[in-house]
């Protein structure tokens, strides 16, 4: 008989890490499936990275109260987790006087949010963002918004998870369940390996972008994720210093609009672009997309045209036909619903977390927190801290833009509780290849560092011999 | 401990202002080179060639690096260390194995190299798969066999196309083709006609990649073919040329940097930098230059930094700024008074024909010359070196005919 689980977690989100970790903390027998190879498959591996305050949610949501109990979590454990808090705070721009009208409505509703923020004129913009276009003629500063590094968070939720006990299953689709006798079944898709089952008395569906695929396993889905494309543009390190706080526009009701902002690595990053899509899986780049937003960031930094390109991604936020987010209990089939986390995840996964502990307890019983968990720290990747780098007896730099050494790389691919499953995870474990150059100096060395354990980097793919 | 010289980067800039300024008796000379070993680019490009204007051979690439090192035999060579900072007063932070540590130098030579342009710069649309890179990272799989494709795409037409063709052949590879945007390629079209013959790929002009397909690895590309959407089947793509010098030493604040035209480092008659301590040379000044050229660039630096030793180079201001029309970029890009002549160095927006031009900014005419319809990208001009006292600003321009 295979084991029974307190708990299984569908999704190794953010979301599906952070409720991963407040299981096992909680002290729960928790299993975490996850389809990809790695982590963050989905959604939230390409966001903008920012900590939100939930200023500008809707007064009396759950995603404000949750982005507030979030933000709040995270401020507590991040340092004990090794986890960066770039605190700049975000300055709201008004652009004309229809932005200049609404200044007030959202300085209301953050104050309901429990949010103060404070009003600026065109010099005191000016003042604070020298950079930012001339007619910026208003605005507004949000203290607390800050950056994060959107990796190394849920990696370090899921590896506090995984050293206090927690089980993470990799490859492991689950294609259908059945529940008796107070007890799921999840068949997991057969890979060549023969079918494999898991059993846990209530599964978690955290499955972001397939989360009304995976619903259906319980009930037809009473939400359907309906995918939002985001692009970004990441400028080179040179155009770090352009701005300091978070660029904000005055958001339309669809979206927060596109934003400037620092990140945590050191770079300067533009985006995103919101473009409904019926793919779940593919955030394809498009030319015209890039181009606008580049032209975007140049109207809103006039001098970010004389800054090299470094990166471009994209992301798909899992949205629903609903505004709000997807989170209920049903304590007759064992089955918690976290869906529609669709752009404020990374903020409020943590309180998230804490939500579904206490759905948990009301319909399922109680837990048994543990007493004394280990707080097993991440690699630091922000220029904030020191990095083995630049460290006496380093090993050798393999990655020079971005000063990754030969034992980071290896710590990321073996020495490490839940190492790289793919290059993606590889680089967002260390930054390798992410800098300047994008690999142009260091893709031969990473990829001999990293064959003997991802080998399909360096085999010839399933169409290679064409 | 204050050196004579530091030397930021072992390639062929470097080795060879190195082995210039040993020649000529400089005893103190540091290479500092942030790879396990000196040699640069082209330790990575196993065709022939390397070393016809400096060793009068015709070596292979890495045969070529060897030949560099030992020629500059008598520097101190800080291998594993990487430049992270240049200071005024010839200060330069180095990373080193033992940790970060700081030198200094009478002067120091930024010799940084180029890389080439990465695909989000390009901003070609499409998935993130694996098997896209630029020629560089291919090159240098192909030389330690760990190459894990078959049928790359090449983009470009610069001469650096044509040597991802050669790496390819090397490798036993059969590229799918070789495309470039623009409608005629970017060497002379005999060059395409005979890559077409020796590597049997098809060169196409007016082609331009717009769309990566695949999830995990590179499955095939969108490319607009002269105003057509095709799809065509590929296992990676060489992203190759545009090229951009390595300039994360050149922030702004020790050296300035010409953002709107070579993106290098401003330098002026004397390859010296905005600081009058620092000197640069070889690619890191411009998009590409063959290795024999930047070896020559790298002699001429460090002649001027040997009269810099000597106190003998005139003084770093006042300077005229130059200026480009009709030019990619110009460089130097400011003239110190001196005697003698000074060679203004420029890059052509477009081919074809025409007069190449310098005047001060009152429009008196310097010097004028005709340029060839089949000039290399590479146009020069030598003028009398012009007085500060007459001459506040410097224009050089490229006169289309017909204009
Ligand atoms: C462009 C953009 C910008 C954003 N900016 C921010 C920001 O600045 N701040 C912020 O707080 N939030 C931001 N977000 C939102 C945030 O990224 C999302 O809310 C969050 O990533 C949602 O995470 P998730 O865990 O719910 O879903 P996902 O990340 O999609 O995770 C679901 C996981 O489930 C797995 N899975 C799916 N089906 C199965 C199955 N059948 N079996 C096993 N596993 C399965 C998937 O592989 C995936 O790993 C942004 C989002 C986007 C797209
Ligand atoms: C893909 C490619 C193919 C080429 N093929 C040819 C060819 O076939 N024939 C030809 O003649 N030319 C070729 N070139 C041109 C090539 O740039 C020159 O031949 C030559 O290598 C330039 O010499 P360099 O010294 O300026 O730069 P590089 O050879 O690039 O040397 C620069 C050195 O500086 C080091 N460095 C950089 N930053 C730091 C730092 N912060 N601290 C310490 N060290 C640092 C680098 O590691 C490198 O070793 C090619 C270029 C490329 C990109």
């Amino acid at each position: 008989m295979t084991p029974l689980f307190d708990l299984a977690v569908i999704g190794s989100g953010v979301v599906g890490c952070a409720v991963f970790r407040e299981s096992v903390l909680a002290g729960l027998d928790t299993l975490m499936i996850e389809r990809a190879p790695d982590l963050l498959a989905g959604a939230s591996k390409a966001n903008s990275a920012i900590l939100h305050t939930g200023f500008d949610s809707k007064p009396g949501s759950l995603e404000q109260r949750l982005i507030r109990a979030g933000h709040r979590e995270y401020l507590a454990i991040h340092e004990r987790l090794g986890l960066p808090l770039l605190k700049t705070g975000a300055t709201l721009v008004a652009w004309n006087d229809q932005d200049l009208a609404q200044l007030d409505g959202i300085d209301a509703a953050a104050r309901q949010n429990g949010v103060s923020l404070h009003r600026l004129d065109a010099e005191g913009v000016r003042r604070r963002e020298p950079s930012l276009a001339p007619t910026a003629c208003g605005g507004l500063v949000v203290d607390e918004e800050s950056l994060i590094d959107p990796w190394s968070a849920p990696l370090a939720y899921a590896q506090q998870a995984v050293v206090n006990g927690g089980v993470f299953l990799r490859n492991s689709p689950v294609a259908s369940g059945t529940y008796e006798d107070g007890a799921w079944t999840l068949r997991l898709e057969d890979r060549g390996e023969g079918e494999k089952t898991v059993r846990a008395r209530v599964v978690v569906n955290c499955a972001g972008l397939q989360g009304d695929i995976v619903e259906a396993i319980a009930r037809s889905s009473p939400f359907t994720i309906k995918p939002r494309k985001g692009q970004f543009i990441v400028y080179d390190k040179s155009a770090y210093g352009l701005i300091s706080s978070v660029i904000l526009p005055v958001p339309s009701p669809v979206t927060k609009g596109i934003v400037a902002t620092r990140t945590v690595f050191g770079n300067l990053l533009v985006g995103p672009t919101a473009e409904p899509q019926d793919d779940r899986d593919v955030a394809a780049l498009g030319r015209p997309q890039l181009e606008s937003l580049k032209a975007a960031g140049e109207r809103l930094l006039p001098s970010l045209a004389r800054h090299d390109i470094t990166a471009t991604y994209a992301g798909l936020r899992p949205a629903t036909e609903f505004s709000d987010y997807q989170i209920e209990a049903l304590p007759d089939r064992g089955w918690i619903t976290v869906g529609g986390i669709r752009s404020t995840g990374l903020s409020s996964a943590l309180g998230i977390a804490r939500h579904v502990r206490g759905l948990y307890e009301e319909s399922f019983g109680r837990c048994r927190p543990l007493a004394d968990p280990l707080w097993p720290r991440v690699p630091n990747l922000t220029e904030e801290f020191p990095r083995p780098g630049f460290q006496p007896d380093r090993d050798d730099i393999i990655c020079h833009c971005e000063s990754v050494t030969r034992a980071e790389i290896r710590a990321a691919l073996s020495d490490s509780p839940l190492p790289a499953g793919c290059i993606g995870g590889l680089r967002r474990r260390t930054r390798c290849m992410m800098g300047r150059c994008q690999g142009f100096y260091c893709t031969r060395r990473v990829v001999e560092l990293a064959a003997p354990y991802l080998p399909e980097l360096a085999t010839l793919g399933p169409g290679g011999a064409a | 401990m204050n050196h004579d010289v530091i030397i930021i980067g072992g390639g062929p800039a470097g080795l060879s202002a190195a082995r210039h300024l040993l020649a000529s008796g400089v005893r103190d000379v540091v290479v500092i080179e942030r790879n396990p070993e000196c040699g640069g680019l082209p330790r990575f490009c196993l065709h022939r060639g390397w070393g016809a204007l400096d060793f009068g051979r015709l070596w292979r690439g890495p045969r070529y690096a060897r030949a560099l090192v030992e020629a500059a035999a008598g520097a101190t060579f800080l291998t594993n260390c990487a430049v992270t900072a240049l200071e005024p007063d010839g200060v330069v932070r180095v990373n080193t194995p033992g940790g970060p540590r700081t030198l200094r130098a009478r002067a120091v030579l930024l010799a940084t190299g180029i890389r080439e342009m990465p695909r989000s710069a390009r901003l070609i649309g499409g998935t993130r798969p694996w098997g896209v890179m630029n020629t560089g990272a291919f090159q240098e799989m192909v030389r330690f066999q760990t190459l894990p494709f078959r049928a790359p795409v090449i983009i470009g037409s610069e001469l650096v196309a044509f040597s991802a063709l050669e790496t390819a052949r090397h490798a036993g590879l059969r590229p799918v083709a070789l495309l470039e945007e623009n409608s005629s390629l970017s060497v002379p079209a005999i060059v395409g006609a005979a890559a077409r013959l020796r590597y049997q790929v098809p060169v196409r002009t007016g082609c331009r990649l717009v769309e990566i397909c695949g999830q995990d690895r590179v499955e095939a590309i969108i490319v607009e073919d002269n105003g057509a959407r095709r799809r065509l089947r590929c296992d990676s793509i060489v992203l190759s040329g545009r090229f951009v010098p390595e300039t994360a030493l050149v922030d702004g604040r020790t050296i300035l940097r010409d953002l709107d035209g070579t993106r290098g480092p401003v330098i002026d008659n004397f390859y010296r930098c905005t600081d009058p301590r620092i000197f640069a040379a070889g690619n890191v000044l411009r998009g590409v230059e063959h290795s024999g050229y930047v070896a020559h660039e790298g002699r001429s630096a460090a002649a001027a930094i040997l009269r810099a030793l000597r106190d003998d180079l005139p003084p770093s201001r006042p300077a005229i700024a130059v200026e480009g029309r009709n030019l990619r970029y110009v460089y130097p890009q400011r003239i110190v008074p001196s005697d003698g002549k000074t060679m203004l160095f420029g890059r052509s927006a477009r081919g074809a024909g025409g007069d190449l031009v310098a005047r001060d900014a009152s429009g008196r005419e310097l010097a004028r010359r005709s340029v060839g319809r089949f000039a290399w990208p590479r146009l020069t001009l030598e003028i009398p070196t012009p007085d500060v006292e007459t001459c506040d600003a410097l224009i050089l321009e490229r006169e289309h005919s017909g204009q």
